[in-house]
C-alpha cells in the first residue's frame, strides 16, 4: 500500500503518523490484506440469513432511565477541561471572512 | 482434589468456601495469603497492574458476615478474584491497558462486576492486558509485559494474560477476562489453567471496555471446571443494559449425556500445529474414547476461512469502537493547533502500535469500494460457518480442538503482525459464530528444558454450557 493512501487512513481515523510509520504500516497492510482476502474466494452469494443466533430488535421505551443530575459531577470531573457545567473543547467553526 | 491437611492453602473457589463455611479459615486470613502470594511473584510475573486499597477492609466485613452465618445467601463470600483492566469498577482505573485511558476512573460497575460483588466476591486488583485487548501475548500492554508464571521467559498468552497469570502464579482462585477472538482460552491454555468463552448474549457487556462489540464476551479463568461453572451462573442472565442478553429458553435445550459423539475437524487441524501439541491432542481423544465417547472425523471446510472473516470483522468493530477516544470527554487530552489536531496528536500519543495498525485497517475494509469485497464477504464467510457449525451439531455434541497450535512461546519472539494473528485459528471461530467453547488443561509438552501447560478446546452449541462443564468435569476428573 502506498504511503500515501496509508496517510489517507490515517487522516480519516484522526491519528498523527509520520512517513516513516505510514511506509511501515503500509508494508505489514500488505501482509495482512493478502491473507485475510481469502474471503473473497468464497462464491456463495447468499441472503444474510441466519439459521441460529437469528437476530431481533430488542427495544425499550425512549425515555429517561436515570435520575437527572447522578452522573453530572463525575463526567464532568473526567473531562480534560471544565468549564462550569461545560465540557470546554477548541473552536468547532471557523469564522468565514 | 482434596486437601491433605489443614495448612494447605485453598486453591480453588469451591475449596475456599468449604474452609470457610467448615470455620477452618476465616477471609482476612485467606487475604493474607493473597498478599503474602502477590508480593512473593508478581514483581516477576507482573499479573497486575493495580491492587485495590479497600480489600483488608472488604476482608473484614465478609469474616464479620461469615460469622453472622450469611453465606448461604453469598455464595462467593469472601471469595479474591483478579479483573482484567478493561471491566469497569466503580472508583477503580480501568485502563485497557492504553496510555490513552492511563488516568480513567469508572463511573460505574460492569453488570458482571455488580453481580459477582453481590454474591460477595472481593475484587483484589487489576490484571495486565493487551492495550485494547488486541493481541495473543499481552507483549502490547502500555503497562508492561507479563510473565507466564511456568515459565518466566515466555508469553502467558493474551489479551488476557494478566488475569491467567494471577491464577496460574495462584494469587487468587478466580479471575475475569473478557475473549473476543480466544483472549480468555488461548492464556488458560497457555497459563495451564480452565477458561470459558460464554454464548454470545450469555453475559452482559455492560461496563465491558468494548472492542468487537458482535465478538466480546466476558470469560472466568479458574483452576477448576467446577469454579468457572459457578462463576458463569453467577455472572449470566439477562440485563436490560445490554441488549444482547438472551432469556433462557432462546436456544434450544442442549442436554448432558452418558456418553458424546465428539467431532474432530481432522483438514483443519493439518496447518502449523505444533507436533508435540498434536501427540497430546491425540492422547486427549483416546482418553476420551477410552471413557465411552464416540470420537467422530468431521469437515469444517468454512471453519478454515473464520481467521481470515474475523480479521476482517474486527478490525472493522475496533475502528468504530475506538471512534471515541477523542481527548474531548475522558481519557488523555493532548493539545495540538486546533481542534483536528487535538485528534490528531491525541490518539497518535495514546495508541500503541497494533492498535492504530487495527483502527486503520478498519477504516480501509469499511471504506466505499472495499466495503463489499471485505467486509461483505467476511459477514458471509460467518453466515456459511454458523451453518455449517449447526448442520455439524446435528451430527456430534461437541467438537474439540487443541486451544492453540502452540505451546507459550518466548517474550518477543512473535514481531511480525500476522504471524501473532495466526495463532488464534482455533478460536476466533467460535467467536464468529457465538457458541461456547471451554478450554481445559491436557497435559504439558517439553520445550528447552522447561515444561509447558497446553489446553483442549471443547465446543458446544449456543447456550450449551451445561454439556461443556459437564464433559470438562469427566475430563479432568473433577
Amino acid at each position: 500500500m502506498e504511503i500515501a493512501d496509508v496517510k489517507h487512513l490515517a487522516e480519516l481515523s484522526r491519528i498523527a503518523l509520520t512517513d516513516e510509520e505510514a511506509r511501515e504500516l503500509g508494508a505489514e497492510f500488505d501482509a495482512i490484506l493478502g491473507y485475510v482476502a481469502q474471503v473473497t474466494e468464497v462464491s456463495v452469494d447468499i441472503a444474510a440469513v441466519h439459521t441460529v443466533g437469528a437476530h431481533a430488535n430488542v427495544l425499550r421505551e425512549d425515555v429517561e432511565t436515570n435520575e437527572p443530575g447522578i452522573y453530572t459531577e463525575t463526567l464532568l470531573n473526567a473531562a480534560p477541561e471544565r468549564n462550569g457545567e461545560y465540557i470546554q473543547v477548541k473552536k468547532i467553526f471557523e469564522d468565514r471572512q | 482434589m482434596k486437601s491433605d491437611s489443614a495448612d494447605r492453602k485453598p486453591r480453588t473457589v469451591v475449596d475456599l468456601r468449604t474452609a470457610y463455611r467448615g470455620g477452618t479459615l476465616l477471609p482476612s486470613r485467606a487475604f493474607v495469603d493473597v498478599f503474602e502470594g502477590i508480593k512473593t511473584r508478581d514483581a516477576d510475573v507482573h499479573a497486575y497492574i493495580d491492587i485495590f486499597d479497600d480489600v483488608k477492609a472488604r476482608a473484614e466485613r465478609a469474616d464479620e458476615l461469615l460469622k453472622k452465618g450469611d453465606s448461604a445467601k453469598s455464595p462467593l463470600l469472601g471469595v479474591p478474584i483478579a479483573v482484567k483492566s478493561n471491566i469497569l469498577i466503580k472508583g477503580k482505573r480501568a485502563t485497557a491497558c492504553s496510555k490513552i485511558l492511563e488516568n480513567y476512573t469508572a463511573p460505574y460497575d460492569a453488570t458482571v462486576i455488580k453481580r459477582l460483588r453481590s454474591a460477595g466476591a472481593i475484587f483484589v486488583g487489576s490484571t495486565n492486558m493487551d492495550e485494547f485487548a488486541m493481541g495473543s501475548s499481552t507483549e502490547n500492554s502500555a503497562f508492561g509485559v507479563t510473565h507466564n508464571p511456568h515459565d518466566l521467559s515466555r508469553v502467558p498468552g493474551g489479551s488476557s494474560g494478566g488475569s491467567a497469570a494471577a491464577v496460574a502464579m495462584e494469587s487468587v482462585p478466580a479471575a475475569i477476562g473478557t475473549d473476543t477472538g480466544g483472549s480468555v482460552r488461548q492464556p488458560a491454555s497457555f497459563c495451564g489453567v480452565v477458561g470459558l468463552k460464554p454464548t454470545y448474549g450469555a453475559l452482559s457487556r455492560y461496563g465491558v471496555i468494548a472492542m468487537g462489540s458482535s465478538l466480546d464476551q466476558v470469560g472466568p479463568l479458574t483452576h477448576t471446571v467446577a469454579d468457572s461453572e459457578l462463576l458463569f451462573n453467577i455472572m449470566r442472565g439477562v440485563d436490560p443494559h445490554d441488549a444482547t442478553t438472551y432469556p433462557d429458553g432462546t436456544y434450544p435445550l442442549v442436554e448432558k449425556k452418558e456418553r458424546y459423539r465428539i467431532g474432530v475437524p481432522r483438514d483443519f487441524l493439518g496447518k502449523g500445529i505444533d507436533a508435540d501439541v498434536l501427540v497430546r491432542f491425540e492422547s486427549a481423544l483416546k482418553d476420551l474414547a477410552d471413557a465411552g465417547h464416540t470420537i467422530v472425523d468431521i469437515a469444517l471446510p468454512y471453519m478454515e476461512k473464520g481467521l481470515a472473516a474475523y480479521y476482517i470483522v474486527v478490525f472493522a468493530e475496533i475502528s468504530s469502537n475506538l471512534a471515541r477516544y477523542d481527548g474531548m470527554r475522558y481519557g488523555l487530552h493532548v493539545s495540538g493547533d486546533n481542534l483536528l489536531d487535538d485528534y490528531l496528536k491525541t490518539r497518535r500519543e495514546g495508541f500503541g502500535k497494533e492498535v492504530r495498525r487495527r483502527i486503520l485497517l478498519g477504516a480501509y475494509v469499511l471504506s466505499a469500494g472495499y466495503y463489499d469485497a471485505y467486509y461483505g464477504k467476511a459477514e458471509i464467510v460467518r453466515t456459511l460457518m454458523r451453518e455449517e457449525l449447526a448442520s455439524a451439531f446435528r451430527d456430534v455434541d461437541v467438537i474439540v480442538t487443541p486451544t492453540a497450535p502452540t505451546p507459550a512461546y518466548k517474550i518477543g519472539e512473535k514481531e511480525d503482525p500476522l504471524s501473532m494473528y495466526l495463532g488464534d485459528i482455533y478460536t476466533v471461530p467460535v467467536n464468529l459464530t457465538g457458541v461456547p467453547a471451554l478450554s481445559v488443561p491436557m497435559g504439558t509438552v517439553h520445550r528447552d528444558g522447561q515444561t509447558l501447560p497446553v489446553g483442549i478446546q471443547f465446543i458446544g452449541p449456543h447456550a450449551g454450557e451445561d454439556r461443556l462443564f459437564d464433559i470438562g468435569k469427566r475430563f479432568l476428573n473433577e
